[in-house]
């Protein structure tokens, strides 16, 4: 690839932004220091969709997954608009097919749009080729899915090293930051354990940990917490909030209030369209959750019986 | 990703599933040791031919009494026309053919009466001889009979119609058993003869055991048995292995003088050489080599398609856990690389351990036949087994690797 593209990817390219991204090798040095911007337009966006649209199927069986129905006088569908800042936490909300995961798979690289640009830390995705792709997954794009798909038969350990495998990084290294990851989500001793041997909330924090290990400057979680118990997910929370704090953008999906809570902003789709976006905390310092730890778990709903359960 | 580590995936895969990657290495291990025993098998069996018919000698021609096809083209293209009348093989023809002036490319000249089926009999043992030749001391030359105990008869023994004999080894160790032969007295068919000399084995693969005969002088065998008729055939030795086609034109012109034929295509003899015998028995040999060849080539493209399927298989089932890969940065290479790693480790152990199988097997004797490994057929089959493996794994793994990562998750 072009070696001035593989300085962006890395995030070597702007002196004057502070990133978490970092080169991998020295990610975890390297930490974000909230609220300072030398920049002299503050912040660039670090996801920049404009017009975006997607349809699946063709002519009269298409699906439109994301976007509105097509103006009548120009024929023209309103596609989706959205800003995400540097350290910013966005939940994304709505009901069942109203598209989230489909935005979140083109945020992630993992899925094209029908029409549109999606600009990631101003690179233009849709420019990319398929190993420029590649590197853009590994590097800047940490995904948890749902379901969270760990490699089966595989047991932790090798599960986190896995993204630091494919981006090069020598064996002992990469043992050494897998286990950082798998201890940052407080399974330092589960290390050896295959997914079949492993809790839900354990599969998910396994997940989160291989997201994380290569300490990319997103976050993108489609219901991290969808299939998890109340502690689990205030377990895997707890990991994203820190996460967060450290300065990396987080997006997630989630259908809970009380997950909901926790992220600075919430944005609701409806239809493939944004009809609500509220922000609960500025996108600089930490997360709610964090700022006012003691208030947080008092304003929650269930506080006190889950308090009880636990 | 370096190469060692895509080697570590690949090992790790074919762990995840041992016994199907046991299984398919059998196939191609099978396939490989089945194309290189059986190409040995047949190039043993037409090495053995080839062989024993070389122990006949190469220089020899035989001159049979009949129309048809001559040997070795000798007299041309014959046409259908046959001689009216077929005169019989004499041993005055035989006398012509030894005469070095019209037949400067003719070393010996042995005529020969056959009498099969005589009871040998001695001190109470009895033996069905398979056959009993009467010829001249030329013939042991030019059959490529040699004497290992005792001696030949002479061209005085054949003059004087003396009653002795040189009998095969089968022979002797039917009569005799262990006992040694030279100057017992055996009575073969109601006549006594002396037993001179016993003739070295040949061995050979034929119908009829070279081994079991009984070789005597001529007239005493025409007076014994066959009567002083006409002679079976002439065995005819050229001057050397390159001559043989000159001798065939001699035989040929001296014969049409001696029994007065004019046309060409109407001989009323047979020319043969060994050397014509060698091409057919190799010709049949080869259709027999390419048979086996191609029974086996059925069963090495089993094997391969075996590889095929299995590699379908596993990328099928493993596409959701390609999309995984994918999502999380592994690049089309790495994971192209990972699969086709796998497929060339199958086919590289199962076509290595089929090579070792295929030239263990070959050590055996197998339906009487020594394989003798063709070195083409080994590396040709290892090959050939490769190359079905990285093309067949490489197809489908190309396939799932280029799916976008959303669509190989949503695999079901
Ligand atoms: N591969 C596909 N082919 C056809 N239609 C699809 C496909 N994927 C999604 N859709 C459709 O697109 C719409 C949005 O789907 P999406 O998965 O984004 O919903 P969602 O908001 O994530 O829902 P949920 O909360 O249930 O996960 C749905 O109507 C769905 O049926
Ligand atoms: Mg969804």
């Amino acid at each position: 690839m072009r070696p001035g593209l593989r300085q962006r990817l890395t995030g070597g390219g702007k002196p004057g932004g502070h990133r978490a991204t970092g080169g991998t090798a020295r990610a975890e040095e390297q930490e974000e220091i909230p609220g300072t911007d030398d920049g002299p337009w503050g912040r660039p966006p670090v996801i920049e969709v404009r017009s975006l649209l997607k349809t699946y199927g063709h002519g009269d069986a298409a699906v439109r997954a994301l976007g509105g129905a097509p103006d009548p006088v120009t024929g023209v569908s309103p596609g989706v608009d959205l800003l995400v800042e540097q350290g910013d936490m966005v939940a994304v909300m709505g009901s069942s097919g109203s598209g989230k995961s489909t935005l979140m798979n083109i945020l992630g690289c993992l899925d094209v749009p029908t029409e549109g640009r999606y600009l990631l830390d101003g690179i233009d995705v849709g420019g990319l080729d398929e190993h420029q792709l590649s590197l853009v997954r590994n590097r800047k794009i940490g995904f948890v899915f749902q379901s969270f798909n760990l490699v089966p038969r595989t047991p932790a350990l090798a599960q986190v090293e896995l993204p630091l495998a494919y981006a090069g990084v020598k064996s002992a290294e990469r043992r050494r930051r897998a286990l950082a990851a798998l201890e940052l989500v407080g399974l330092a001793d589960r290390v050896g354990h295959r997914p079949n041997e492993l809790s839900g909330g354990q599969q998910q924090r396994v997940a989160v940990a291989r997201a994380l290990v290569t300490a990319p400057a997103m976050l993108l979680a489609d219901e991290p917490t969808g299939n998890l118990d109340s502690h689990s997910t205030e377990e895997v929370l707890a990991v994203v909030d820190r996460l967060n704090a450290s300065g990396r953008t987080v997006v997630l999906i989630t259908h809970e209030d009380e997950v909901a809570r926790h992220a600075k902003r919430v944005i609701t789709l409806v239809d493939g369209q944004v009809v609500r976006d509220v922000r609960q905390a500025p996108a600089d310092g930490p997360p709610p959750a964090l700022r006012d730890p003691a208030g947080f778990l008092s304003a929650a709903p269930h506080a006190l019986t889950r308090g009880g359960a636990v | 990703m370096n190469p060692l580590e895509t080697l570590r995936f690949a090992v790790g895969g074919l762990a995840a599933n041992k016994v199907r990657s046991a299984l398919t290495m059998l196939g191609v291990l099978i396939g490989v040791a089945a194309v290189i025993i059986l190409l040995a098998v047949g190039n043993g069996s037409s090495q053995s031919v080839k062989d024993s018919i070389e122990k006949l000698g190469t220089n020899a021609l035989t001159v049979s009494s009949g129309t048809g096809f001559g040997g070795g083209g000798a007299g041309g293209g014959q046409s259908s026309s046959a001689a009216t009348t077929v005169k019989p093989l004499t041993v005055d023809d035989a006398r012509a053919l030894a005469d070095p002036s019209s037949a400067p490319h003719i070393e010996s000249v042995a005529p020969e009466v056959t009498s099969s089926s005589q009871t040998a009999l001695y001190d109470g043992a009895s033996h069905d001889v398979s056959q009993v030749v009467g010829t001249y001391p030329a013939y042991f030359k030019t059959s490529n009979s040699k004497v290992g105990k005792g001696d030949y008869f002479s061209a005085d023994d054949v003059l004087n119609s003396r009653k002795v004999a040189v009998i095969g080894s089968t022979t002797a160790t039917d009569l005799f058993g262990t006992a040694n032969p030279v100057g017992k007295k055996i009575v073969l068919g109601g006549t006594p003869f002396t037993v001179v000399g016993v003739l070295e084995a040949k061995g050979g693969t034929g119908f009829q055991d070279p081994d079991d005969v009984v070789v005597a002088p001529l007239p005493t065998v025409q007076n014994a048995f066959t009567g002083f008729g006409s002679v079976s055939q002439i065995l005819v030795e050229a001057t050397s292995a390159g001559a043989t086609t000159q001798a065939q034109n001699e035989i040929t012109t001296v014969l049409m003088g001696t029994h007065g034929i004019k046309d060409a295509n109407a001989l009323d003899f047979r020319i043969s050489s060994q050397q014509s015998l060698l091409s057919t028995q190799s010709d049949t040999n080869k259709t027999f080599t390419v048979l086996l060849g191609a029974v086996a080539a059925i069963s090495l493209l089993v094997g391969g398609i075996g590889i095929t399927n299995i590699m379908l298989v596993t990328v099928t089932e493993r596409t959701r856990e390609i999309g995984i890969r994918k999502a999380i940065g592994a690049p089309r290479g790495v994971i192209l690389g990972q699969f086709l790693a796998e497929s060339t480790l199958l086919s590289l152990i199962g076509g290595g351990l089929g090579v070792v199988a295929g030239l263990i097997g070959s050590r055996f004797t197998i339906v009487g036949i020594k394989p003798v490994i063709i070195p083409e057929s080994v590396w040709g089959a290892f090959a050939i087994a490769v190359a079905i493996g990285l093309f067949f794994g490489g197809y489908p793994a190309n396939r799932a690797a280029a799916l976008r990562p959303i669509e190989a998750l949503r695999h079901e």
